[in-house]
């Protein structure tokens, strides 16, 4: 009665195998390793490139452990960290800048694991250390932004068109446009209605007998800027870390209005912050060069139409509040030299549009000073105010004179990933750096170690064999928990650690109603066959619901946590899951392997029964005397 | 090895007043405590920096507050946490001040101080992140009070459901009731460990119940106290190895875990003790109270014979 049919051995064999294979890869230490990837998407990783990469390190004499190339990019293993940064080094210097050079650690597991997509288990932010952002982008902003845009558009259009008006300008998110003469108003409704059919126009006449025409953004052309914004500043956020050389950013929309990012591994967190942290937009503007303006400015008249702003190396620039050009017509920005006395120069590629506007800004104003505006959460920093020596077209600029190479660097860099759509603010940080990650696997990795040991030492003492198969049936739960785990790549947090542990401690809670039932059946005199059967098939039942409500709860956890609490609800579920599998399943497999050929069964271990010494002669089926 | 070698059912049902009197004193105190001290809400839900430095040696906080003090930060705390050299600052919200700016001002601070200063970790939680934080959490605990009287409700009867709920949601209020009597700082995985507490304690009241359910079908003739007091008996010794088992590997946690870890053992261990106390020693007496009877739980066993009449019309 009590075995089991061939198949069921098999699954158990099966899921054994499985567990096995895919745990096998956590046990392989890490090595560390250069990760080179495309910094834009119109460069492909491609089986040149790895003998363009072999070929380097051949070059510059660096021994590697092997060079592979999967869909994340080119992985070239190393003996050591040593040897790691020095390969970096020379690879980023034959390579170039389109393409990023990351340290990473790569698992030392053999290929044909990794073939099979058997991976170690991903670890979290608070294991390997690293930097993790929520950032909340400002959806206001990007509307107003969007006005700004559209007043700017609006008013080139009506000079375009020949149209009479006194005057465009922002009040909240509206654009409104003043005019004296209402066929004046009647007519630009019409051209503007044709050029901007996002717009929703409105007369609003104000007291004075002002004629005015209100222009409103459509609701839905609202929500397409504001997802448009997001997408906008996660792909410069993605630039950003391009900088950073990071070997698996992730970078993702949280919500409507937020973006995660994460840097695992990140050593120079306080530089990551710098560069991410620059949650900036770009402005160009002209300076206000008129005599004394700037002299009435310090003394605290700041002409009207004019702001103060400060300037890198600490002088003071006045500059005028118009906007010729926002950072997001700047195509490309690199540091480089000037050809003409080799001095450190930004190289700064406009698009179309963009173009055009700073050909006829520049005409008109060779001479004079231009300021390159950084707003970051409305404060304003001029990176450099440089004099326009000619008129420029084309879209090609170049930025230079008393900048150190370092600083043509940042500059380029500021320009390049330049223009958020809308400002973003750090809303949630968690930094942790590499050695408390150590640490806390460590720590975790202890708790779980010496808990499960004593946890089965006690277990098989007070069970004997049944206990021992208890036991087994445990540490088939945790590899199993442990293989399904990487198998998901699913963040192993500290938290996760946790539930590791308190999972074991919990799993076995289905052993002990089964063991403990069995010895209940036993002391009221069943056979050891039937308590076997009885036993398991009782339990079952409390088993199944008591895991219930542990789920609900594991489950709840998942909808409502975040970062390290969602890491623990993962978890819990899996392991409770795993563990119905192992404690009941597999368990009884062993039992029905160990005791179920054995026709006549005396006896079972499962530690000493314990019987009243009065025993009145049970009648069957009570559970209890008494 | 048998722990547990009772000769009769222990009249558990006796002294249910007893027992309801000790939880409902607990439950008083603990509501006390956090209504006059206050849960210590950690950087997750009240938002604010934290940032943990190491030193190369134990760390001098005279020096170290002299040297924040500088920066003007208004109210902060510094303690040593976990070893003598590492010491964790706290840093409440500010407005103005990024939380970037702010890390970044108070390490270049401590490092010019005392160049062994190595940041090691820093957590920072915006306002509106801490509220939604609060608000999930609340939400999560809402969620599992629900779905488990849903399907205690569903499997067993909804006396059972009540009374599992309420035994157990004051074990959560007595959890809560410690971090406010003894200021413990309350975190996200603190709140982890209190739902998965409250999951894993109605386990408790389901294996009771289960058994109840169980010898109302078998013990024809017994009254319900006897059959509740046979049923916690019969599962004692199954309650105390498993949650010895459970606690066996939160101690582990709470010696081999560390600091991080430390709060959310802690809550474990609470909610373990008053566990197993709560759901079986609670939660029964209220069944019984509410008025369980056999019918509620065994349906008549319908016989075939019945059925056919039906049919035929």
């Amino acid at each position: 009665m009590n075995r089991y049919p061939l198949w069921k051995y098999l699954v158990i064999g099966a899921a054994l195998l499985i567990g096995l294979l895919y745990t096998l890869p956590n046990f392989f230490p890490e090595v560390p390793a250069v990760q080179v990837s495309s910094s834009k998407a119109t460069v492909k990783i491609d089986s040149g490139l790895l003998v363009q990469v072999e070929s380097a390190l051949a070059a510059a004499k660096i021994p590697y452990r092997g060079a592979a190339l999967d869909a994340t990019g080119i992985k070239v293993r190393l003996s050591d960290t040593d040897t790691q940064i020095k390969a970096r080094d020379a690879l980023q210097a034959t390579l170039g800048d389109n393409y990023i050079v990351a340290l990473n650690l790569l698992s030392a597991s053999p290929q044909w694991l990794t073939a099979i997509g058997a991976l170690p288990m991903y670890l979290g932010l608070d294991l390997r250390g690293g930097v993790h952002f929520l950032l909340q982008v400002d959806m206001k902003a990007a509307l107003e932004k969007a006005a700004d845009r559209y007043t700017t558009d609006i008013r080139s259009l009506l000079r375009e068109k020949k149209v009479q008006y006194s005057g465009v300008g922002r009040e909240g998110n509206n654009v409104v446009i003043r005019f004296r003469e209402d066929a004046e108003r009647t007519r630009s409704r019409l051209e503007i209605e044709k050029a901007f059919p996002d717009l929703v126009l409105r007369d609003t006449d104000a007291a004075g007998g002002d004629l005015r025409l209100a222009a409103t953004l459509k609701p839905e052309a609202q929500k397409r800027i504001q997802d448009g914004a997001v997408q906008q500043n996660i792909t410069i956020l993605r630039n950003r870390v391009n900088e950073l050389g990071v070997a698996e950013p992730i970078i993702q929309q949280q919500g409507a209005d937020r973006v995660v990012v994460q840097l695992p591994g990140v050593q120079d967190t306080a530089r990551a912050k710098d560069i991410l942290g620059r949650t900036a937009s770009l402005e160009i503007r002209m300076v206000n060069e008129e005599p004394g303006a700037i002299e009435q400015a310090l003394a605290g008249q700041v002409p009207f139409g004019s702001d103060l702003f400060t300037e890198r190396s600490g002088s003071p620039v006045l500059v005028k509040r118009q906007v010729v050009l926002t950072g997001d017509r700047i195509n490309d920005a690199q540091p480089g030299f000037d050809q003409r006395n080799n001095e450190a120069a930004v190289h700064v590629n406009l698009d179309g549009t963009g173009a055009r506007i700073f050909k006829e800004v520049t005409r008109e104003n060779v001479g004079k000073r231009m300021a390159i505006v950084l707003v970051e959460k409305g404060k304003a920093e001029v990176i450099t105010a440089p004099v326009i020596r000619e008129e420029i077209g084309g879209g090609r600029v170049q930025i230079s004179g008393r900048m150190t190479t370092r600083e043509a660097n940042d500059i380029a860099l500021l320009m390049r990933a330049g223009a958020l759509a809308a400002p973003m603010e750090i809303a949630e940080e968690r930094t942790v750096g590499p050695s408390l990650g150590k640490e806390n696997i460590d720590k975790g990795f202890n708790s779980v170690t010496y808990g499960f040991i004593v946890l089965s030492l006690f277990i098989c003492a007070y069970y004997v064999l049944m206990g021992l198969i208890s036991t087994i049936a445990l540490t088939v739960n945790l590899l199993l928990l442990v293989s399904l785990l990487s198998m998901l790549q699913a963040t192993l947090t500290l938290p996760g650690i946790a539930a590791i542990a308190l999972t074991l401690g919990m799993a076995i809670d289905a052993n002990v109603l089964i063991n403990e039932r069995i010895r209940e059946e036993l002391r009221w005199g069943a056979t050891p066959h039937a308590a076997i059967q009885a036993g398991y098939e009782r339990a079952w039942g409390t088993i199944l619901d008591s895991n219930v409500t542990t789920l609900i709860a594991g489950i709840a956890l998942f909808i409502f946590g975040s970062g390290p609490v969602r890491g623990f609800a993962v978890v819990h579920c899996l392991g409770i899951m795993t563990s119905m599998f192992s404690a009941v399943f597999v368990s009884r497999g062993m039992v029905n392997l160990i005791y179920g050929g054995r026709k006549k069964l005396e006896k079972i271990s499962i530690g000493q029964i314990w019987r009243p010494a009065a025993t009145t002669p049970a009648t069957p089926g009570t559970p209890a005397g008494k | 090895m048998e722990f547990f070698r009772f000769r009769r059912d222990i009249p558990f049902m006796r002294y249910a007043l007893i027992f309801n009197v000790i939880s409902a004193i607990t439950f008083v105190l603990a509501v006390f405590f956090l209504a006059t001290r206050g849960l210590n809400l950690g950087v997750d839900f009240r938002g604010g920096t934290v940032i943990e430095v190491s030193y190369g040696h134990a760390v001098d906080f005279n020096r170290l507050r002299a040297a924040v003090d500088k920066l003007n930060l208004g109210e902060y705390s510094a303690q040593s946490f976990g070893t003598s050299n590492t010491a964790l600052i706290r840093l409440p919200l500010k407005e103005g001040i990024s939380s970037a700016k702010l890390s970044e001002q108070v390490m270049n601070t401590l490092k010019a101080d005392d160049p062994t200063a190595t940041q090691q970790r820093v957590e920072f939680v915006g306002p509106q992140v801490g509220k939604e934080l609060f608000e999930n959490g609340a939400l999560a605990l809402l969620l599992v009070s629900a779905g488990i009287v849903g399907y205690l409700a569903m499997r067993f009867e909804w006396r059972f459901a009540v009374a599992a709920i309420i035994a157990n949601l004051h074990d959560i209020v007595i959890i809560l009731g410690f971090f406010a009597l003894f200021q413990w700082e309350f975190s996200l995985p603190v709140l982890a460990a209190i739902l998965a507490v409250l999951g894993y304690s109605v386990n408790e009241s389901v294996v009771v119940a289960d058994r109840i359910r169980e010898n109302f079908r078998k013990m024809r003739k017994a009254s319900v106290t006897h059959v509740i007091d046979n049923a916690i008996t019969s599962t004692m010794s199954r309650t105390i190895i498993t949650h010895g088992s459970t606690q066996l590997m939160v101690t582990s946690m709470l010696l081999f875990g560390g600091e991080t870890l430390h709060y959310f053992a802690l809550a474990l261990t609470i909610g373990i003790l008053f566990g197993i106390y709560s759901s079986v020693l609670v939660m029964a007496p209220l069944v019984m109270w509410m008025g369980v009877s056999r019918e509620d739980l065994v349906k008549p066993e319908k016989k075939p014979g019945l059925e056919g009449e039906k049919i035929v019309p």
